[in-house]
Parts: C-alpha cells; structure tokens; sequence
C-alpha cells in the first residue's frame, strides 16, 4: 500500500463513514447507561430498525418515512426493554439479550415474509447520497460524506450538553447515581429511565436506518455484524462520555478501514486477528480502569420503591 | 374500593408451578399473530410446532439430536448463572471446545475410538475453561462485570475461528473455509439407527445428571447456590466465594466446550463458523426456562428442540418462516422472565 497523503485522506473517510453506525448506537447506549439500565438489546434494536427503515422506504417510497419508521422501531424496542428492566424490575443482562433475540429473529423473519429465501439482498432504487463537498481537491473524499455522517458528529456535543448542562440531563443522571436520593427530591425515576430509553431508541434507530437507507441502500441478515457489542465496549471505553466515545469509536473505525484497505491491496496480514484487537482493548481498559470508577452507580439496579 | 396490590411476598406455591405454562400459553397467543400475518391458521401452526414431530419416528430422533447442543450449553449456563455469575460467553466457550475437538481429531489417526473420544472431550472441556479462565478472574479479583467481558470474547472467539478457516486450516482439499475433516476414530458413533442421534446426547445427559448430583449433593454445590442467593451472606459466612464463583465459571466454560466437540464429533466433523445456531446465546434460555436446575435445562432443551424441529415443518407445510422458532423462544424467554417475578411477589386483591 503506498503511502500517500491523498490514501490517507481517504481512509480518514471511510473512518468517518465506518464510525457513524456504531458512534448514534452508542450515543443512545450511552444516554440509557447514565440513566441507570444496561441495554444489551442494542444489537437487534439496530437490525430490527435498519430492516424497518428499509422496508417503510421501498414500500412508501419515502427514505424519510423509511428513517421514522428506524426511529420509532428503536424506541418502541427501547420502550420495551423499559417495560422488562424498569417496571418489572427483571434482570436488565438477560432481558436485554432476550430483546436481541427477539428483535433478529422478527427481523429474519419479516425478511423471509417479505423477500423470500433469496440470497442476494434486496437494494432500493434511491438511498441517501454523500453530499458534495470540496471536490476535485485531495479534501472530497474526507468531507463528502451522507448528512447523516455530520448529525451523528454534531449529536456528540448536543448528547454531551444535554447530559450535563440541561436539567433533563442532571434528573437522567441523578436517577443512574442514586436513584433513592432522585426519588426524595421528587425526580419520578421510572418516567426519566422511559425518558432516556425514548432518547436513545431514536438514536439506534438513526444508527440502524444508516446503513439501510444511506451508507448501504439494501439490507442483509448479516448487516448490523456485531456493530452493536461494538457499541457496548465502546460505551465502557469510552467512560460513558460522549466525547470519548466518539474517540473510541474513530478508533476502532480506524482499525477496521485500515484493515479493510490492507485486504484490497493484497497485503498477506491476519486480519481477522487485527479485528479482534479492539475488543481485547476494551477488557484490558475496563481491567484497568475498573468498572467501579466511572459507570454510573446504579446501572443494572432496578428501582423499587421501599414499602 | 377494590384494586390489585402488589405485595413483595413469593405467590402461592400452585402458581409458581404453573409459571412454565402460563409462559408457554402466553407466549403463543403472542406469537398468533404473527402466524396470521404469515397467513397461517395458527392452531394448525401449533399442531406442526407442538405435536406433528412426536408423531414420526424420525422426527422424533432430529428432537434428540437438536437437543444435543442445547442441554450442554443450557447446563453450562445454569451452573454458571446459579452462583450469581452471568456467563454470556457459552457461543465463545463452545467454539474454544470445537476447535479444540476439530484439532485433536485430526490427531487421533491411529488411535482407537475409545481413547480418541475421551480426548477430544478432555480437550475441549479443558479449550473451553481457558476460553473462561480470563472473564472468571477478572470477575473475582477485580470485580470486572462478567457479562460484557463475556460477550466481548465471544466476537474475539468468532475472529479466531474465521482466522483459523481462512488461513492455517483451510481445507486443502475442497478449499472449502473448513477445517480437514476428523480421523474416523474421532467420529462419534451412532446411538439410534438411521437417526443423526450420537454420543453427544450421553454425554449431554451424563452432564446434567453430573451437575445436578454436584449441586444438590456436594458441599461446593451448597455453597455456589449460598452464593448466588446473597453474595455478601456466604461471605459472612465464610464460605470461600472468589474460589467457588471462579471454579463455577470454568466448570461451565468447560461444558460448554464439551457442546463444541459433540457438533465437530457427532454432526459435521469438522470445524466451520456455522457450527453453532447460537446455541451459546439459546442455553440462556435453557437455563432460565428450566428455572436454573438440571432436569429443568434437560426439558427445557427438549422443548426447544421441539419448536425447532417443528418450524421445519410448520414452514415446509404452512409457508409460516422458519424463523418463527426463534421468534418463539426469545418471546418465551421475555414472558417467563416477567413470570418469574411470582416468585418474589405476590398479587393480591384488595377490597
């Protein structure tokens, strides 16, 4: 591989690219942990809602009813991970995972409903396309990338700000330190976790209509691939802060377009082997910092209120 | 004036045995509805589901040797789950078992079946542990959350296998990304003629029987339970936890393992990252189904081996997706998730 500055702006590109999925996944994720729940059902939230979006846009011909209906799959597969882990009270590890199996095994078999047993996957006739910018320059293929690309970069500061500087953010994270003391001060618990799994439903389901609608324009089985324990570790990596879970996830993104440019130059490299160093990363990080430090208090916790 | 009050008291004993079919029954009036939009009669769905595979022989063995898999790793889970320790990594620990299988099988050329078995199970129970050693002791010397670690080797497990397929193991033959196919001294014999049922189901069995004298019988049983009840309790008690909880941890990595194997051993006889139906991620269910004891995982695993085999035929006679197996057993584990809540609490009608 020649090592040009034009290659290297091109790999920052598809950086930018790869990271947007796996960056709104975890923004939501993100959001949802502060407020105290562990949503592990992000990986089928994420493949349920890229499926929908997809399906609303071929049979609406609408891409923007296509990204509402991703949206509202996220929250209504959020809203029912509320219904398990907050109201219920039911263990937040295993509901999640069951929301996952739940929500890939709907969306196989809508698939299968839908499309048949085909094997090439579906394509729409019109996706999001990358907005022109700075073209002919050595700049165009870092900067010409889907709007959706530049929402998922600004939604880092706006999650940031209304985590911490909004009241909404103070009573989200007051319910994930000590939800007792929230409770005495008024805070409805219940109604801020259901507030914060609403926020990050739409949030995965951005980052799932993404790569249906936009980064892609068809849907497979195989589509969301492990993106949303991507999220996960990188929600730990990154110390449950949106700025640096915006640096986790350029990282590994990094990784994986770096990766995938090695491959296309022929570069004898177990790559596999190359892929797996990020998730190695997380343990050693979360080994490290231990996950007492920085996670909120009560994540995993369900609130009942004492008589 | 009348209302329902919740009362933080377990339910009456009649109701918490009735939890498993309340949860079934629930389940399926969920799932009508999605046979109707598959435009299915859902009792004639239930009948090919539920009934239509008891009634052929052959049917009937595919049950067992569904089964197989799933009463391993749903015992692994168990034995995991019971002393409080949420190992998500049994689809890791299952393939660590199969590679370690696919590799001594193709070592064992010149040895009869009877030492070639033997190994290749020891093999991958032990492939199965080391692939759990790194999340148990994180867990019990650095209080690292056992679930994400867990669930992170597994995504690591898959990379290393596909390395392994792609690379190094490659079929040379076929070109395939397989793995060389195991000495015929490695294959595990038939138990029922005709059927695809082999030893993997003994020692499925052998396992669960294993465990369930271990836990009701030994004094680490007793104690792992005393852990997974009150962790801080058993401590106070000083019954040694980071010991038990570790030993737990690989007990169940290493069974899950053991699944890994009875697939390369008993159905492909070779490595392929297809091996598995996330049967790691299904012992979860399993587990929590058969309410976390042994003859619990066992029919828990048969009934969901009964669901499979008959959305094969539910989707072969009615068109209804074969994936509404899967649907039925993530809506059974949710629903039986809340169900299981009788156990703590109690309802009651206040007048």
């Amino acid at each position: 591989m020649e090592l040009s500055i034009e290659s290297i702006l091109v790999l920052f590109g598809a950086t930018l690219r790869i990271a947007t999925p796996i960056l709104l996944g975890a923004l939501g994720e993100t959001v949802i942990e502060r407020a105290g729940i562990l949503n592990l059902g992000i990986e089928g939230t994420l493949l349920l809602s890229s499926f929908t979006g997809f399906v609303a846009a071929q049979v609406t011909g609408s891409l923007w009813i296509g990204l509402l209906a991703a949206m509202l799959t996220g929250v209504v597969l959020c809203l029912l991970m509320g219904l398990l882990s907050v109201t219920l009270g039911v263990n937040q590890h295993v509901s999640g995972l069951g929301i996952t199996m739940l929500a890939t095994a709907l969306a196989l078999f809508w698939f299968r409903l839908q499309y048949g047993g085909g094997t090439t996957p579906p394509a729409l006739d019109e996706s999001f396309q990358p907005l022109q910018a700075f073209t002919g320059t050595p700049l165009e293929p870092v900067f010409s990338q889907h709007w959706l690309v530049y929402v998922a970069l600004l939604l880092v500061p706006v999650t940031a700000w209304m985590l911490n500087r909004t009241s909404f953010g103070l009573r989200l994270r007051s319910v994930g330190e000590n939800p007792e003391a929230a409770d005495t001060a008024g805070v409805s618990v219940y109604r801020v976790r259901y507030e914060a799994l609403i926020v990050g439903g739409i949030l995965m389901g951005l980052g799932g209509a993404f790569l249906s609608l936009a980064q892609l324009g068809a849907f497979s089985h195989g589509i969301i691939n492990g993106r949303g324990w991507v999220a996960i570790a990188i929600v730990i990596f990154g110390n449950w802060r949106p700025g640096r879970v915006l640096a986790g996830a350029l990282l590994f993104s990094f990784v994986q377009a770096l990766q995938l440019r090695l491959q296309a130059s022929g570069i004898a490299l177990p790559y596999e082997l190359l892929l797996a160093l990020p998730y190695l990363l997380t343990i050693v990080a979360i080994a490290l910092v231990g996950r007492n430090v920085s996670a909120p208090a009560a994540l995993l916790k369900p609130y009942r209120r004492e008589g | 004036m009348a209302g329902l009050r919740i009362e933080r008291a377990p339910s009456p004993v009649w109701v918490r045995s009735l939890i498993p079919v309340f949860s079934i029954f629930v389940t399926f009036l969920l799932v009508s509805v999605l046979i109707i939009s598959a435009g299915a009669s859902p009792l004639q769905a239930f009948y090919e589901l539920l009934i239509a595979p008891l009634t052929k022989t052959s049917a009937r063995a595919d049950i067992l040797m569904m089964a197989t898999p799933l009463i391993l790793t749903g015992v692994a889970v168990t034995v995991a789950f019971l002393g409080g320790y949420f190992n998500i990594g049994a689809e890791g620990q299952l393939f660590a078992g199969a590679i370690a299988g696919a590799w001594i099988g193709t070592l064992v050329t010149d040895l009869p079946s009877t030492a070639a078995i033997p190994l290749m199970l020891l093999g991958g129970f032990l492939a199965g542990m080391a692939w759990a050693l790194l999340p148990a002791l994180l867990k019990v010397y650095l209080s690292v959350d056992e679930v994400v670690t867990t669930l992170l080797l597994n995504s690591v497990m898959l990379f290393i296998v596909s390395y392994l397929l792609n690379g190094p193991w490659r079929d040379p033959v076929s070109g395939w990304p397989q793995s060389p196919t195991i000495a015929l001294s490695g294959q595990f014999p038939v138990l029922i003629p005709r059927s695809r049922v082999h030893l993997g189901l003994l020692v499925a069995l052998a396992s669960a029987g294993v465990m369930w004298w271990v836990l009701a019988r030994t004094r680490f049983g007793l104690e792992l339970r005393a852990i997974g009840k009150n962790r801080e309790g058993a401590q106070f008690l000083g019954i040694p936890v980071r010991s038990r909880v570790l030993m737990a941890a690989l007990i169940s990595g290493g069974i899950a393992g053991l699944a890994g194997v009875s697939e390369v051993g008993g159905i492909h006889y070779y490595l392929s990252s297809t091996l598995s139906n996330s049967f790691g991620y299904t012992g979860i269910i399993v587990a929590t189904l058969g309410a976390l004891t042994m003859p619990g995982a066992v029919l828990a695993a048969l009934f969901l081996a009964l669901i499979n085999r008959g959305a094969l035929s539910a989707s072969r006679e009615l068109g209804v997706p074969v994936y509404l197996a899967d649907v039925i057993q993530a809506t059974l584990l949710l629903v039986s998730l809340s169900f299981l809540l009788l156990n703590r609490y109690r309802i009651r009608i206040r007048r």
